[in-house]
């Protein structure tokens, strides 16, 4: 019978094995599913796979393969270093909403005014959105010990009502007939969020992003907060030993990841989505939960899984346009992609050992 | 004894109907939690289990048949859950949503040719004679057998954790594997029965939804309840009791919400809207801070994997 | 060359492949984008129901493309930009909230043509909007609700308070009001598109509450099955027959035909007879259709509301005729003036005699 035994140390060879080896087998699965409805697998793998990155339209799609890619990262950074601590915000959705109302109702508050600084301001805005919102379980969390998974959710319905009544009532835009949804900030130059290079969808968020993960590695591996972070997420009581409080690694855990959950709505509600509307957003902070997972929690591996990521929704949707595949399809295949890539990782601690006799 | 319009017997009768779903589904998530595993996949499971159910009551022409599909429809998409944390040592959360994205997808594909059709009717158990008696009547003998199911379950499940045997393993697993293992349980074994006793709880909930609360199936049916039923696990500490009190609070806010703007109130329907969420947030608060320090009840393995390493 | 000009570029080389639009073409790509699955049983349903009768009607000349579950926004920008590179010669976009994205990728492929349904912006000669006048069914189901109700109670289950809806309410209430003076109406905000749980949780509520008759505006058939457990409550199929409920509480519907519009913009593509246009057809134009009215309906009922819908049809009625009084007191249409289609269209206001408030 196969038994899995620990390695004295993580294997290198399969930390970086295992994400190819659980693509690989989502292909075999994936294709088996594909051919069973009818469709060519190697036409929908290639569909998926490569058309986005080398294909006929590649020029087009490999920059929205960064806009997708983007706000999963910024978000999944931040939660990444809450979880290594062992502080569970799955609200990352809510707080991504509420740093796209306070940081648009910034700049649509100014309408139409043209100053260079309203773009700023509203990033700043934003970010402190979505570090408020984040503040709310930190806070009861640490004053009455609430449970934070439980409140951050909650308040992720709390926030989908407030986007309700903002793109419905006060954030209307006053010219819309009526109609639901804000101002479109691509008719309001100073508050947009433009693309930087034509073409490459590059904008401030996908920057923002890739700045984030390389300083979010330096926190990690240079600095106190970093170790304090990973002590008290690998040991618990040795980091009450070393001095560090658990009430300000919440705090400041909760903080950093609601702030980057809010700059990334606020990114992508100026730019991708383009105005306030009633589903503008549409669940990135619960993606970013399993991009902070198949990232392994690294900043790094983080970017990686973001735009592994990416890759199945733009190519997915190339899959469904062009081949004709139901859109439930896509979604389980990106079902077991995840599940693939979470199970091959047992690899990197564990090895199988055939067990011979009784144990 | 209407107020405002609300009559309050039609009213607890109805939340208890509509609270069902999510009250099943919070049961069996916390014996999973109460053995130290956090499956957030519940929205998955209750999907899944809404289409196996109502494919099964069609096909078949049975409701019972249909609860017992989606049971075991819940079940099943569990047991991906139990492979890949208790055998390939996944992290949990993230294979919990996971598990959600992909019973979404596999029910809205396997719900193909199922859509506007009417399932077997899952009517009242007891005689109208008795339904039809002043205030008990409607509150304690109109409902289906699903609805008595739900609180017996609760008794049940009350019971088997606080008083048997097999209640303190589940208990002894989820506060500490590693004493449980010293002392001989097999814990991961005891994990996936519990898990999947979750996902056939979940399974049920979700049935109970395309089978009598809607009647009939589509895509996205479950619409977000089993997020909810997360909620309630964590909102009443884990205790079976709680969970029921917690559902039918819940259940409770939405149609009371619901009928106050029928009756016309003034309340601005954005906030009783918000309403449930606020009102669980602030119970939370109150129970966690009458406790100073310990946590909340949490089992004290909660999320953690566990590997025998000898 | 530099990146910059690619996207323009490749823009340009489907325009010369696809030839001059003015002439016809042999054959029509048509995309389609939608906001829900084609399983939701109501409005995307309907939509792609449409996209099969212009397969139907134009057989090889016709390549039927679509996408399900396009969320609004940065997405839908995406899989629109796609499809034009996809080389689909005309796209609709099925929901209001692909509204920006639409305009927005019109700019960049002017001869790709885009139809975008409920909306009201075209920013570019490309860019074509179309919606039904459903308000017109709910004339008759008032009508019918007016004449039906037992407890002179009746329900409208309302998504979101947007003009569409409000739109519909207060149709729905004028024509009952007109037929039974004493009816009441009450709302319940849903504030959600689709789901069924809470739509019968609403339903129920307005039961609970004495309310005999009720209309939806959600896409779900959760409404009329909780109606269906209570004797004596009638309701309506909405955007979609609903058939199924024929021998139990539906009355009848709103179907929203999208076919023969559909049919007609691919048609013109075809024949090179291609203009922008604005559409609102109602029932006249067979966008809306009347669904079968049961023998539930008294047979003078069914007379009257038949022959309200073939005044509609003809143009000899107008749902919106004066003299009506905004819900304040305050006049908006004078004795025997129709309602301007700018007013409907912003509309955010009940007509007198709604009691409560549309939130804010």
């Amino acid at each position: 019978m196969l038994r899995l035994e620990k390695r004295p140390t993580p294997s290198r060879f399969w930390l970086y094995a295992t994400p190819p080896v659980a693509v690989i087998l989502t292909m075999i699965a994936g294709g088996i599913l594909f051919a069973a409805m009818g469709k060519n697998p190697f036409e929908v793998i290639r569909t998926i796979f490569w058309d986005p990155v080398f294909g006929e339209f590649a020029f087009y799609l490999r920059g929205q393969l960064l806009v997708k890619a983007g706000p999963l990262i910024l978000i999944a950074i931040g939660l990444a270093l809450g979880f290594r601590a062992g502080i569970w915000n799955i609200g990352a959705e809510g707080q991504y909403i509420m740093g796209a109302i306070i940081g648009a109702s910034v700049g649509l508050a100014v309408f139409p005014t043209e100053n260079r600084l309203i773009f700023p301001v509203m990033v700043i805005a934003g970010a402190f959105g979505g570090w408020a919102w984040a503040m709310i379980p930190a806070i009861l969390k640490t004053r009455f010990n609430t449970n934070e998974i439980l409140v951050s959710l909650m308040l992720v319905y709390v926030a989908q009502t407030i986007l309700a009544k903002a793109s419905t009532g006060f954030l209307k835009n006053p010219e819309g007939m009526g109609f639901p949804g804000s101002r479109n900030f691509s008719s309001y130059p100073a508050a947009q969020n433009a693309e930087l290079i034509a073409g490459t969808g590059l904008h401030w968020g996908g920057v923002a992003a890739l700045v984030t993960a390389v300083l979010a590695w330096i926190l990690l591996t240079r600095h106190q907060a970093g170790f304090q972070i990973r002590l008290a997420g690998q040991a618990p009581r040795a980091a009450r030993f070393h001095g560090v409080s658990p009430a300000r690694l919440v705090v400041l855990c909760m903080g950093i990841s609601g702030a980057l959950a809010g700059m990334a709505g606020l990114f992508e509600v100026t730019g991708p989505a383009g105005q306030i509307s009633i589903d503008f957003n549409t669940g990135y902070g619960f993606t970013a939960i399993i991009v902070a997972f198949l990232g392994r929690l690294n900043p790094l591996g983080i970017v990686l899984a973001g735009f592994l990521m990416a890759l199945t929704y733009v190519g997915g949707e190339m899959a469904a346009t062009n081949l004709g595949l139901p859109a439930a399809a896509i979604q389980v295949f990106q079902g077991m992609l995840l599940f693939f890539l979470l199970a091959v990782d047992v690899l990197t601690n564990y090895r199988f050992r055939l067990a011979v006799g009784a144990h | 004894m209407d107020f405002g319009g609300i009559n309050p017997v039609i009213l607890i009768a109805t939340l208890m109907a509509s609270a069902v779903p999510i009250l099943l589904a919070a049961l069996g998530e916390t014996v999973v939690e109460r053995a130290g595993v956090l499956n957030l996949g519940v929205e998955g499971m209750m999907i899944i289990g809404a289409l196996g159910g109502f494919v099964v009551a069609v096909q078949t022409g049975s409701p019972v048949l249909g609860f017992l599909g989606g049971a075991v429809a819940g079940a099943a998409l569990s047991l991906i859950f139990a492979l890949l944390t208790q055998v390939f040592l996944a992290n949990q959360v993230a294979t919990g949503l996971a598990l959600t994205l992909f019973g979404l997808g596999v029910s809205s594909l396997g719900g193909q040719g199922y859509n506007g059709i009417k399932p077997p009717p899952t009517g009242p158990l007891l005689p109208d004679a008795l339904a039809d008696l002043p205030v008990v009547g409607p509150i304690l003998f109109g409902h289906d057998w699903v609805v008595y199911f739900s609180i017996l379950m609760t008794a049940v499940l009350w019971w088997v954790l606080k008083a048997t045997r097999v209640g303190l393993i589940i208990r002894a697993v989820g506060e500490s594997h590693e004493a449980a293992h010293a002392l001989g349980y097999k814990v991961n074994r005891i994990r996936l029965a519990c898990i999947a006793f979750g996902g056939a709880m979940a399974g049920m909930g979700g049935a109970y939804v395309s089978l009598a609360r809607v009647p009939q199936w589509v895509d996205g049916i479950t619409a977000g309840a089993g997020w909810i039923a997360l909620a309630i696990v964590v909102f009443a500490s884990w205790k079976p009791w709680r969970v029921l009190i917690g559902a039918y609070l819940f259940g409770g806010i939405t149609v009371l919400q619901l009928n106050l703007q029928v009756a016309g109130s003034a309340i601005p329907v954005e906030y009783l809207s918000m309403a449930p969420y606020l009102i669980t947030i602030l119970v939370l608060v109150i129970m966690s801070a009458g406790r100073k320090g310990k946590a909340s009840g949490a089992p004290a393995s909660l999320g953690q994997n566990f590997h025998a390493s000898r | 060359m530099k990146r910059r000009n690619l996207l323009a570029t490749a823009a340009m080389g489907l325009m010369l492949a696809s030839g001059a639009f003015a002439q016809g073409m042999d054959k029509v790509k048509a995309c389609f984008v939608y906001v829900g699955p084609i399983g939701d049983g109501g409005w995307t349903f309907q939509h792609h129901d449409g996209a099969m009768q212009v397969k139907a009607a134009y057989g090889d000349k016709v390549e039927i493309q679509y996408q399900e579950s396009v969320p609004e926004g940065a997405d839908a920008e995406r899989v629109l930009t796609q499809m034009a590179l996809g080389g689909c010669n005309i796209i609709f976009t099925t929901s209001f909230g692909y509204m920006d994205a639409t305009n927005a990728v019109a700019a960049k492929f002017p001869n790709v043509k885009f139809e975008h349904a409920t909306g009201f912006k075209r920013e570019h000669p490309n860019v074509s909007t179309y919606n039904a006048r459903f308000y017109e069914g709910r004339a008759i189901q008032g009508h019918i609700a007016g004449k039906m109700t037992k407890t002179n109670k009746i329900g409208y289950i309302a998504s979101f308070p947007i003009p569409e809806v409000i739109m519909g309410i207060n149709s729905y209430y004028l024509h009952a009001k007109k037929v039974n003076p004493d009816v009441q109406l009450s709302v319940v905000w849903a504030f959600t598109w689709f789901d069924p749980a809470k739509e019968a949780d609403s339903a129920k509520a307005l039961i609970d509450q004495g309310v005999d008759v009720i209309a939806a505006h959600t896409d779900s058939t959760a409404p009329l099955a909780e109606a269906a457990k209570v004797e004596g409550v009638i309701g309506f199929g909405q955007a979609s027959d609903m058939a199924a409920y024929k021998d139990g509480p539906r009355v009848t519907s709103i179907i929203d035909n999208w076919g023969p519009y559909y049919v007609k913009r691919v048609g013109a593509l075809l024949d090179g007879t291609y203009e922008q246009i604005d559409a609102w057809e109602g029932i006249a134009g067979g966008e809306v259709l009347i669904g079968e009215i049961t023998d539930k309906v008294p047979a003078d009922v069914k007379a009257e509301a038949e022959a309200m819908r073939d005044a509609i049809a003809a143009g000899t009625y107008h749902p919106f005729t004066g003299p009506i009084n905004k819900q304040d007191g305050s006049p908006w249409l004078a004795e025997g003036q129709t309602a301007p289609d700018g007013d409907l269209l912003g509309m955010n206001f009940y007509v007198e005699g709604i009691t409560g408030e549309i939130p804010k």
